[in-house]
């Protein structure tokens, strides 16, 4: 287990054995997780298929009438598999946090499938749903609106238990609850305290704590570090590394800061307006991006250095985000991108390996949904 | 449309207020929370200042305070439990800390705004965001609904949100997280204020999208010689539109300088700790560097420098002595403009 280097702060922190409690708890109830799984290459434990989420906009205020809808999540597929790290990025409002809630259930599906180890979770409801959950964890873009302002923060990570009494007998809760608030480097001390009383950065990691109270197998992570300052970042991120490799835990870590993307992820997917844009390792899509939009995206990046920062190559997309309720033809991207052709307009690429690298032993091999994939010298800046 | 382009270097700081002065000066700034569990000291005397058209960020440890200065700022401090002690806010040379809650008022939305952290919860739920945004002008400038509403799509094209005509009457919670930062932004921008203060304002954005309402900001900035405090977390946003950077912790402002001298030589060792703790391409697969410790509890921030518990560098007299913030000077004792640092061993951080 990796060492978070808490241990070396003076003497009001307790000795850090809280890992290794997790560890106790997992294994009992999980005895049969497939441990010796090979990060990346372990079984799929989530297949997404044809994900849909349209929002109906409606008009009118006493008799609402349907006028279209947004579509939020327009056709997604992918696979997570055990011990992975799934990074998704990609413009705000592309439905990164729809994509979210539809893994967990949170929001009901237009069409498509989740299937968790298997079994198709868009159609449960009630008690079943309820198991799946426990197994499937979510960490909160916004630390501000998830947390209950009037629960301690005791009572907030501590409300997981309350479902799942399984996981904590009634006596222990509140030790576990001190436990989790260490593993997160938050003081003990503060168990009693209420949501307004900590910074944004300290919240985010009441909410990390509270999607680990019940060892779940796989956590969603929706922009986690986004509110912290870059220490606590990494110190989260080895902590969820460390927490990873231990547990065998899946990730899917959704965040718009590519180069921390990059860091904790195997494979990354880029969305673009309800699409899967680009999907690959993240070599493929930090080194060899074929995708029109990831190379926008990546030359977009500020770097934190303000000499290197002066001679870069910089694509700047100009062009307004298209409405999701009304989505362009074809390539959805084709209204900003520069190589667009009339093909573009007709025929709608499909996420697919491009004919021309088909086969190659090259990292330009791999999903990219665009008819004139190619490889693009842009600053591989994150 | 889309353009391919070199990036060209910041523009210099440009000039000060109309009067010579700063356009916003916060001196010796103490904010605290009376709580059931004792006094939290947040603030615990903050300087910075900035002048029209210049930008100043303002970097730290999550919890050490920056929102609380910025609030303090704004006049929007919960008092009680919040109290503020000691300190001045001066504002265009006027100690706003002195004036009476009609004329903060005045100042507030008009001629000083914020963008704030939260976006979500800054926004009233059960109104349209067509209405809140129109709401800037009916009150402040006495427009009808009808222009009020127009105003309110015109700000919405600006920052950015896609067919703004359609979704003026929908509802926060039916836009991203990044859509309804960029309606906060609108909503500060909307009276033309002279200074914004942007508590994380592209935390919630993406790149492209943080690139474009940066440049949205900077713009503005021209345009008004608006001045701009930024609070953030990105040290590549820092990077690229900062004129000045000010990083806290534990309440205090630990080190000042100019956007480029920070980045190539930190003064401070917290400073350091936080450009180290980047992550970097070459890291992949190895742990990320990070400052050991807790943040400091505030009911009881440690003797001496707040920082030293966790410093590398520590020695006895930072357990018992507070460094002042020492102006910073080359290593043959040159000083070095708008540089300062509260480390007793900055010369060794610095020139070490
Ligand atoms: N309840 C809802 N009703 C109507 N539209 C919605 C609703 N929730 C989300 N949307 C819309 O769906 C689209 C995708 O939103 P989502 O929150 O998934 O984006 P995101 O990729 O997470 O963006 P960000 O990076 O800004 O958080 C947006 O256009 C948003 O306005
Ligand atoms: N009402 C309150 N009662 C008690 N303590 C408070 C209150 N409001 C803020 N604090 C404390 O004041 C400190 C400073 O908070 P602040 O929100 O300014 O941090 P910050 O620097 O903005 O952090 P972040 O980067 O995480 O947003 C924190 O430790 C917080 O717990
Ligand atoms: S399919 Fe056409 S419009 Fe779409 S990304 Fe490729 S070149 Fe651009
Ligand atoms: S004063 Fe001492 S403890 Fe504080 S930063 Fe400097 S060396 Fe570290
Ligand atoms: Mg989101
Ligand atoms: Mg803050």
């Amino acid at each position: 287990m990796a060492e978070l280097s808490k241990n070396d702060e003076p003497q009001d922190v307790t000795p850090n054995v809280s890992k290794v409690e997790l560890a106790d708890a997992h294994s009992e109830a999980e005895s049969v997780a497939a441990v010796e799984a090979p990060v990346g290459r372990g079984e799929p434990i989530l297949q997404v298929r044809n994900l849909k989420k349209h929002f109906p906009l409606t008009q009118g205020i006493l008799f609402k009438r349907q006028i279209g809808a947004v579509k939020a999540v327009d056709g997604i597929s992918f696979d997570l598999h055990q011990g992975e790290t799934l990074g998704i990025v990609g413009e705000s409002g592309c439905g990164k946090s729809t994509v979210a809630k539809l893994l967990m259930n949170l929001e009901r599906a237009t069409a498509g499938e989740v299937f968790y180890k298997g079994q198709d979770i868009t159609k449960l409801s009630g008690r079943a749903l309820t198991a799946v959950r426990r197994n499937i964890q979510m960490v909160f873009q916004d630390p501000y609106t998830s947390l209950n302002p009037r629960m301690t923060v005791g009572d907030i990570i501590g409300e997981p238990f309350d479902i799942h009494p399984e996981v904590a007998p009634k006596g222990d809760r509140r030790r576990r609850v001190r436990e989790l608030l260490d593993v997160v480097g938050l003081n003990p001390e503060y168990i009693n305290r209420y949501p307004h009383q900590f910074s944004g950065g300290q919240r985010q990691r009441i909410g990390i704590a509270r999607g680990l109270a019940l060892n779940p197998e796989i956590i969603i992570c929706d922009e986690p570090v986004s509110a912290l300052d870059v220490s606590v970042q990494a110190q989260v991120i080895n902590l969820m590394e460390a927490l990873q490799d231990e547990f065998n835990l899946s990730y899917i870590f959704i965040a718009h800061d590519l180069s921390i993307v990059r860091h904790i992820s195997d494979r990354v997917g880029v969305m673009y307006l309800g699409r899967m844009a680009e999907i690959g390792t993240d070599e493929q899509i930090y080194e060899h991006p074929t995708h029109p939009y990831t190379q926008a995206l990546l030359s977009a990046v500020p770097v934190p250095d303000p000499d290197a920062r002066e001679h870069r190559e910089r694509i700047i997309l100009s062009g307004d985000v298209p409405s999701p309720a009304n989505p362009p033809s074809g390539c959805r991207f084709r209204t900003r991108c520069w190589k667009a052709q009339d093909k573009c307009a007709e025929q709608e690429p499909l996420l697919a390996v491009p004919e021309r690298f088909k086969g190659q032993d090259s990292p330009a091999a791999h999903e990219s949904a665009c008819h004139f994939a190619e490889e693009k010298d842009v600053v591989g800046a994150a | 449309m889309t353009t391919i382009e070199e990036t060209t270097p910041v523009p210099s700081p440009r000039d000060a207020g109309a009067d010579g002065g700063p356009l916003l000066d916060v001196r010796d700034l103490h904010v605290e929370f009376h709580t059931r569990e004792g006094v939290v000291k947040a603030v615990n005397g903050v300087n910075y200042s900035v002048a029209a058209g210049e930008t100043l960020a303002v970097l730290g440890e999550s919890g050490s305070g920056k929102s609380v200065t910025a609030q303090a700022i704004m006049g929007i401090l919960d008092m009680p439990p919040g109290k503020i002690p000691q300190g001045e806010i001066r504002f265009r040379g006027q100690d706003m800390l002195a004036m009476s809650a009609e004329e903060r008022r005045k100042i507030r939305g008009s001629r000083i705004a914020m963008i704030f952290q939260d976006a979500l919860s800054s926004l009233n739920p059960v109104l349209t965001v067509g209405y809140q945004l129109g709401e800037m002008f009916r009150v402040h400038q006495g427009m009808s609904k009808k222009d009020a509403k127009a105003k309110a799509i015109e700000l919405m094209d600006r920052v950015k949100i896609p067919a703004a005509a359609a979704r003026v009457n929908d509802y926060p919670h039916q836009f991203s997280g990044g859509m309804r930062q960029r309606i906060m932004i609108a909503m500060a921008l909307a009276l033309e204020p002279e200074l914004i203060i942007a508590d994380e304002p592209t935390t919630a954005l993406d790149v492209t999208v943080q690139a474009q309402v940066m440049d949205l900001l900077a713009e503005l900035q021209r345009e008004f010689n608006m001045g701009l405090i930024l609070i953030t977390h990105d040290l590549g946003v820092v990077a690229d539109v900062a004129d000045k950077i000010a990083v806290m912790y534990a309440g205090r402002i630990v080190e000042q300088a100019p956007v480029h001298e920070l980045y190539k030589r930190p003064a401070h060792p917290y400073t350091r700790g936080l450009l180290d703790s980047i992550p970097r391409l070459d890291q992949k697969g190895q742990e990320l560097y990070a400052i050991k410790g807790l943040p400091p509890n505030l009911l009881r921030v440690p003797s001496g420098c707040a920082f030293n518990p966790r410093c590398p560098k520590a020695q006895d007299i930072c357990t018992t002595e507070i460094p002042r913030l020492f102006p910073v000077t080359e290593q043959d004792g040159t000083p070095v403009t708008g540089r300062t640092s509260a480390c007793h061993f900055w010369k060794e951080t610095i020139h070490g």
